[in-house]
């Protein structure tokens, strides 16, 4: 043991410090976590947060991801695109990009970051991620990293596209958090993501893309029997 | 004067020029009436905030509780992940800790997360004599750095600063054209840290809370500068109080709700950035390379004494500052220290002594404000008035808990005054006399009665004493 951690640890323990009890946040968030209606206002509270935070949310289904994809990337005429590594969406996304959309080309996250840091930073024009799961609450995304998908494609280049199921939405951080099981297995790193990079540090003036992505696009994947003219704005 | 740490013994000198400074009084009062109001609307539910104090009080005091036990845990744990944990008696030893991970990569460039436990111990100062350069990379932090200031609010670090100023900051020393649209600005000051975060050899970090169970570190922020400098340098160095431990994962979901709204009234910021160790095998990046800095730096101090543990308790949201009465006033580099405002005023004693900080404890009204907003309910004024108390007690006397700089303010004709007054107050004959006397000779009272009239009108005796009153009245 280090010299300087047992001279701590002894001060503390001298303090004899009588014992507090946990209190039970599980009991909190049962009492006061949030509640919605239906699905679909808590759906619709997720999206109406997400927009307020400067978040483009994009309905999608099973059938017209990738067509809604390669469309958001010609309208904001992205060179390049870094997508997971050896995922299914991953996958079709570079099989769908081939055929339509020839100008977009796929850089695949397959390398240590260190091989392609100059890349990452001066060439990459938008990174793609699947998202873990969502939270209604404070309009929020969990991202999970793997060894597919690094912390890159969400931090790096200046758009974020994450592809989100909205069947995955929990009411909020803590019923995510149980759900996840996260305590019993922690990958080396989740992220919340709520919004573009922002910062208020001059004047308190509001800026987007302080150091992150400036802009996220969310495509918000709806199971069928869901209307998306229910959900507010289509962009 | 540069605010240094030494300042904070001149606090009532840079506090007059302070106020002194229309300019700061005015940008200071509205952005304080503007975060004040963000954090009432986020919290509006009375309920729901007093039952999420109780909880987030709960947590700290319950990891205060069996913070040696816990800190055992969280090194445990990071070991296990490949985390190298380190320990810091002061800020010599933090310094040295973090050069010598600094040496032994050759590294000449760090990149840094917001942490102001390294502003703390002065890190970049000290890197600097050592060769070695430290880049901050929080918008305001990097604004201060180029102006050679230092942060004045813990939150928002340059606070003080008008986007002209900032234009013309960049504009000095980035090459920028002057400029009063805050996006540009924010442009020039993205592109100038990117090259940085791509170069760095290290990346620092402070940590929110670090969380026994899983050995997690959680960061919280907006800018996502703090996810660049843990993510893109080949070692992240992060650096924390031994207070900042939670038990378990679960308890960061309360803290970080009630954090965010109670610093800027927001319901949650952009990223909550969790680190579980370094880059695992197969991943792509994360550092490869994981350290940890636990720094006493007098917080044993603190934590040896019932009442004053309760400082530990901070999770640094600067509500405190933004409702206090003479921090909105006087702005943060009068006081001099890392920590501004009432946190400051209760953890500087400990981490500097009496010695430097004694007038920090009197730098309040005890209106109680800060107290009321604390989400984790530290009882402020209390602390306050038993800090005044130690700093006025005589050097030496002995008691349990001694702190450093015990009787820094001691005076012996105030002790005396005291207790004449006291002698005076509790015996029947001798109060009576000496109200009789005051009355009487009332016209003799002095205009100028210490630091009273500089401010006030002087204080004089009514005509007539109370119990004079009370008995013409009973008499009618
Ligand atoms: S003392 Fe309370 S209000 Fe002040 S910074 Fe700490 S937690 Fe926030």
């Amino acid at each position: 043991m280090s010299q300087a951690k047992e001279r701590i640890l002894t001060k503390l323990r001298q303090a004899q410090a009588h014992s507090v009890a946990h209190p039970d946040v599980g009991a909190y968030y049962q009492d006061m976590g949030a509640q919605w209606g239906s699905d679909l206002e808590r759906l619709r509270h997720w999206a109406d947060t997400m927009r307020a935070v400067n978040t483009q949310i994009v309905w999608v289904t099973e059938a017209n991801w990738l067509a809604q994809l390669t469309q958001i990337l010609a309208d904001h005429e992205i060179k390049t695109l870094a997508v997971p590594n050896q995922t299914m969406a991953s996958q079709k996304i570079q099989a769908a990009l081939a055929v339509d959309a020839p100008k977009t080309q796929c850089v695949v996250a397959n390398q240590a970051l260190e091989a392609c840091k100059t890349e990452w930073f001066n060439d990459v024009d938008a990174g793609f991620t699947e998202v873990r799961c969502g939270i209604a609450h404070t309009g929020t995304l969990l991202l999970w990293t793997s060894a597919q998908e690094p912390r890159a494609l969400s931090l790096i280049p200046p758009l974020h596209i994450a592809l989100f199921d909205t069947q995955t939405l929990y009411n909020d951080f803590y019923s995510a958090m149980q759900a996840l099981a996260m305590p019993a297995g922690m990958p080396s790193n989740v992220v919340l993501v709520s919004g573009p990079s922002k910062t208020a540090d001059i004047q308190l003036t509001l800026a987007y893309g302080a150091h992150g992505p400036k802009d996220l696009i969310v495509l918000a994947l709806l199971p069928d029997d869901i209307d998306p003219t229910l959900l507010g704005a289509q962009p | 004067m540069k605010p240094t740490e030494a300042a904070s013994r001149y606090f009532k000198i840079e506090a007059v020029k302070a106020l002194d400074d229309n300019h700061l009084r005015h940008s200071l009062r509205g952005a304080m009436d503007g975060l004040m109001s963000k954090r009432r609307a986020t919290l509006a539910n009375e309920e729901e905030l007093q039952r999420l104090r109780t909880v987030c009080e709960g947590i700290r005091q319950h990891a205060l509780s069996r913070l040696p036990e816990l800190l055992e845990q969280l090194e445990d744990k990071l070991t296990e992940l490949g985390v190298h944990v380190h320990y810091a008696e002061d800020k010599q030893e933090a310094c040295t800790i973090i050069h010598q991970i600094a040496q032994a990569h050759e590294a000449k460039l760090m990149v840094k997360g917001k942490s102001m436990v390294s502003e703390e111990i002065h890190l970049n100062e000290f890197l600097a004599e050592q060769g070695v350069e430290a880049v901050e990379s929080d918008m305001g932090e990097y604004i201060l750095q180029l102006a050679h200031e230092k942060p004045t609010h813990i939150v928002m670090p340059a606070i003080h600063k008008t986007k002209d100023q900032v234009s013309e900051l960049f504009h000095e020393h980035l090459g920028s054209p002057l400029t009063d649209d805050v996006d540009e600005l924010i442009r020039v000051g993205r592109s100038a840290l990117r090259d940085v975060y791509r170069q760095a050899d290290l990346g620092l970090s402070g940590v929110n809370f670090a969380v026994a169970e899983t050995g997690t570190l959680c960061l919280v922020e907006n800018e996502g500068n703090g996810r660049l400098s843990t993510t893109v340098p080949p070692v992240h160095i992060a650096i924390t109080g031994i207070e900042k431990v939670v038990a378990q994962l679960s308890d960061v979901v309360p803290l970080y709700s009630l954090l965010t709204r109670s610093a800027i009234g927001q319901n949650i910021t952009t990223y909550f950035n969790m680190i579980t160790g370094p880059r695992r095998h197969q991943e792509l990046d994360g550092p490869q390379e994981m350290h940890l800095v636990l720094l006493d730096n007098g917080r044993t101090q603190a934590y040896a004494d019932e009442q004053m543990r309760q400082t530990l308790q901070c999770i640094r949201c600067g509500a405190c500052m933004n409702h206090c009465p003479v921090y909105t006033r006087v702005g943060g580099a009068a006081y001099g220290t890392t920590y501004p405002g009432p946190i400051g005023e209760i953890i500087s004693p400990h981490l500097m002594g009496l010695d430097d900080t004694h007038d920090l404890p009197t730098a309040s009204s005890l209106c109680g404000a800060c107290a009321e907003v604390c989400p984790v309910r530290i009882p402020i004024p209390d602390l306050l008035i038993r800090l005044r108390t130690e700093a006025q007690r005589s050097p030496n006397e002995v008691v349990p808990h001694p702190i450093r700089g015990q009787g820094a303010a001691h005076s012996v004709s105030e002790q005396m005054a005291w207790r004449l007054f006291a002698g005076v107050s509790s015996h029947a004959f001798g109060y009576r006399l000496a109200t009789q006397m005051a009355t009487r000779l009332r016209a003799l009272t002095p205009k100028r009665q210490l630091g009273w009239t500089q401010n006030h009108v002087p204080l004089r005796p009514a005509a007539k004493t109370l119990h004079q009153m009370v008995k013409e009245k009973n008499n009618t």
